[in-house]
């Protein structure tokens, strides 16, 4: 055969692919509302449980982590907001600040977590046995948490553990763009690539807006 | 060697590292290529699970009494669940938007190619990922939970052993639909992107040709209703591997919760799969009848209420699992609702054809045919949509003869008809008329042989997804006609492969760029198309269906329908 190559064109189009990360941001956006979706059902359900099981979470630790996560957004955008003027070196290192932020999230996010697991509300109990199996917030007498409990805190890790993961995502991408900003590949004129890595860190901090009330504040 | 871009698709490659066997392909960010590559994989999917289809319709052949068994209760079950997750989420829901979308979209807009090339071979492979772990689960174990995953029994039917090994089956099928779902949301995020910033000099939203319609309609269906459907699918893996309740009654989940987010995406999923047949169909018709399409704003429009009302409908799913009267009242409003740009479109078809000069192409044979599937199709779904006729209906055959009077005789037929019409401008190849004729009637033939019984065995009372029945006059007869069809349909599949095969192979090679006379834009280039589409930007200058324009452009010797600047 007389094959010819062609390499890629590569056509730029920044609205497009903004338009493009804006529907995937939206997507991102409906997987957490069918979590949501259902727990505001079964908040409406198992109302007094659920208040109840929210009253053994720590708003303080919770409030920390919101201060932290708004913070590390505002760094994002001054880090996109320095890059744009041309100071890769000042972007850089807000970039550096927002991941560090993202970090300490997760770390405090982890003792919040084990806390819990010492208090045998998940995970550790063998599996087909419910949580909270021998949990020292147990009322004397009963074997096990009341099913709406163990509802909330199911849909608590799940929900917590899913964004946890998103914060992940986000600071690995965070990485990536960082070595680019080394290479000089994303700079003053191609700063394409930290503004969707910034939408995206948004995303995660909307979410997280969200949680914090549902989870802390609603008791 | 010379850099021209206008050569083949077929002999140039977008990356310098890959330039020859399968690899070329693999690698390709083409979009030509892969369409081709999802045509190749889907149609092998589809022709397995119609075997399977095949061996159901054999074990209701004779009823039980008589002793006649090929497979056993156990696998029947495994059969009809494989069956649908192949043909659902492998076969169908990819479908056209998959094979000719990824194919003629660009071409029928003028654009070089989607929005996002790399993100385009991404979903490719996606979907290959999720179909070799649907495979996996498959052979590893199956599932016999229905597609639908119902829960509770969908967390608690157990795993299986091999070797010691504990292998769960279900979750592997779980996480393969999870992930075929992101490969068709950044299908949709492409598309959409693409109709938006791609199209050609002068091509108004009103000028897109009516299969770029559909796929618009489609791609937002597929943004907009996968995503809670992937993480609803993934809240089943995390209750059967974790303490966790949401929908197991035995932890206070309530599975009708989960019968809601799963139809929220699954009934939208059925418009996923019947727009882009229907946008097929609106390009063979007016093709075969030389007269621009009637109606051409109401069918665009209608595609997109379509999409739009085909959301707010899911619960008619669910009208016997107790929900209050006032909602299944508004759902079967709804239901009765979306029938309406359905109707407009069938009717729209239909009055195209009317004085028109008709050529019966064996794309427009299925064209044809897919209006008559179709309007059966959708008429049963008026019986099921209502409340009443709802109940006595419910999970009998009438309701599996009415989807597959839809999905397989509606959007697989089109499908298929969308191949046979594009087949010459895809591989520069021309099949067997005569055979691919033949082939048609046979598919025709038998899927009504095969299906109408099923309405009728339905309305009897025969449960679906029974592996047998009980010895009475009526079903007997029905079951045996309905397992004839099945032996017809299937040589006409068989055959249809047998077309497209053989002419792969042994066609007559044709350069011919536009072999029926069509109008619209994607014809108006070399046949197989240049690694870049066209040779020079395009810009439009007329209706993509206005026949008569195009008519003197061909008199004229112009290249119809695209003025090069």
């Amino acid at each position: 055969m007389s094959d010819i190559t062609h390499p890629i064109e590569h056509h730029r189009d920044d609205e497009g692919t903004r338009l493009g990360f804006w529907l995937f941001l939206y997507t991102e956006l409906f997987l957490f509302a069918a979590f949501f979706l259902v727990y505001s059902v079964y908040r409406s359900s198992h109302l007094e449980d659920f208040k109840l099981a929210a009253e053994s979470l720590n708003t303080g630790i919770g409030t920390v982590n919101t201060i932290i996560l708004l913070t590390s957004s505002l760094t994002m955008v001054l880090s996109l907001d320095a890059l744009k003027k041309g100071s890769v070196k000042l972007a850089k290192t807000l970039l550096l600040v927002t991941f560090a932020l993202g970090m300490a999230f997760l770390v405090i996010k982890g003792f919040e977590w084990s806390a819990k697991f010492e208090h045998h509300l998940f995970l550790q109990t063998a599996k087909g046995i419910a949580a909270g199996h021998g949990s020292p917030l147990l009322t004397p007498g009963s074997e096990m948490l009341p099913v709406g409990q163990v509802l909330f805190f199911g849909l608590y890790f799940i929900m917590t553990g899913t964004h946890a993961l998103h914060i992940i995502i986000g600071a690995i991408w965070m990485l990536i763009v960082f070595f680019w900003m080394s290479k000089g590949s994303v700079n003053q004129d191609n700063h394409g690539v930290l503004e969707r890595c910034g939408l995206y860190w948004h995303l995660v901090d909307v979410i997280w807006i969200f949680l914090f009330p549902l989870y802390y504040l609603v008791a | 060697m010379e850099t021209s871009p206008s050569q083949s698709y077929l002999n140039s490659h977008t990356s310098p590292k890959w330039t020859g066997g399968f690899m070329s392909w693999f690698m390709s960010t083409d979009h030509k290529r892969i369409g081709v590559m999802y045509a190749v994989a889907m149609f092998s999917f589809f022709f397995v699970a119609v075997l399977l289809g095949f061996v159901m319709k054999l074990q209701k052949m004779y009823p039980a009494s008589s002793g006649w068994e090929i497979i056993p209760v156990e696998l029947y079950g495994s059969f009809f669940t494989l069956h649908a997750i192949i043909m659902i989420f492998l076969f169908i829901v990819p479908g056209a938007p998959a094979v000719l979308g990824n194919f003629f979209l660009p071409l029928q807009i003028g654009a070089k190619d989607v929005a996002f090339p790399r993100v385009n071979l991404l979903s490719f492979w996606l979907y290959l990922l999720g179909a070799i772990m649907a495979v996996v689960g498959i052979l590893l174990g199956g599932a016999d939970t229905g597609w639908t995953f119902t829960p509770p029994y969908s967390i608690n039917t157990k795993t299986i052993s091999i070797f010691g090994v504990v292998f769960d089956s279900i979750s592997w099928m779980l996480t393969a639909a999870f992930i075929l779902g992101w490969g068709t949301i950044l299908t949709g995020i492409n598309f959409i992107v693409t109709i938006h910033r791609m199209r050609a000099k002068g091509m108004g939203y009103f000028k897109m040709p009516l299969f770029t319609w559909s796929i618009y309609a489609t791609s937002w269906l597929q943004v907009l209703a996968t995503p809670v459907v992937g993480i609803t699918l993934l809240m089943i893996v995390i209750e059967r591997i974790m303490p966790v309740g949401f929908f197991d009654p035995s932890k206070g989940g309530d599975p009708i919760l989960f019968q809601h987010l799963f139809w929220i995406y699954s009934h939208p999923a059925v418009y996923i799969m019947i727009l882009p047949s229907m946008g097929l169909v609106s390009e063979i018709i007016p093709t075969n009848s030389q007269k621009p399409i009637f109606g051409y704003k109401s069918i665009a429009i209608a595609s997109c209420s379509i999409a739009g009302v085909g959301y707010l409908l899911w619960a008619h799913h669910m009208f016997t699992t107790g929900m209050s009267d006032f909602a299944a009242i508004l759902f079967s409003f709804l239901t009765f609702f979306v029938a309406i740009p359905t109707a407009i479109k069938t009717f729209n078809w239909t009055a195209t054809l009317y004085k028109g000069s008709i050529t019966l192409t064996p794309a427009m044979l299925f064209a044809l045919a897919f209006i008559f599937n179709f309007s059966i199709g959708g008429l049963t779904g008026m019986f099921l949509g209502s409340l009443s006729t709802d109940i006595h209906l419910h999970d009998t055959a009438f309701v599996v003869a009415h989807f597959h009077y839809t999905m397989f005789g509606g959007a697989a037929f089109g499908l298929i008809g969308g191949v046979f019409h594009y087949f010459p401008k895809m591989f520069g190849k021309m099949y067997s008329m005569k055979w691919a004729k033949a082939a048609f009637a046979f598919m025709f033939i038998g899927f009504n042989a095969l299906y109408f019984p099923m309405l009728v065995l339905g309305y009897y009372g025969m449960p679906r997804r029974y592996h047998t029945y009980p010895d009475m006059p009526i079903f007997n007869d029905l079951q045996m006609a309905s397992t004839l069809g099945s032996w017809i349909l299937v040589t006409g599949v068989i055959m249809v492969f047998g077309v497209w095969i053989h002419a792969l192979i042994k066609g007559k090679q044709t350069t011919e760029i536009n072999p029926w006379n069509s109008s619209t834009l994607e014809w108006q280039t070399a046949t197989p198309p240049t690694l870049f589409n066209f040779e020079e930007d395009v810009e439009i200058t007329r209706d993509p269906y206005d026949y008569e324009a195009f008519r003197g452009e061909v008199k004229a010797g112009t290249s119809a329908g695209a003025k090069n600047v």
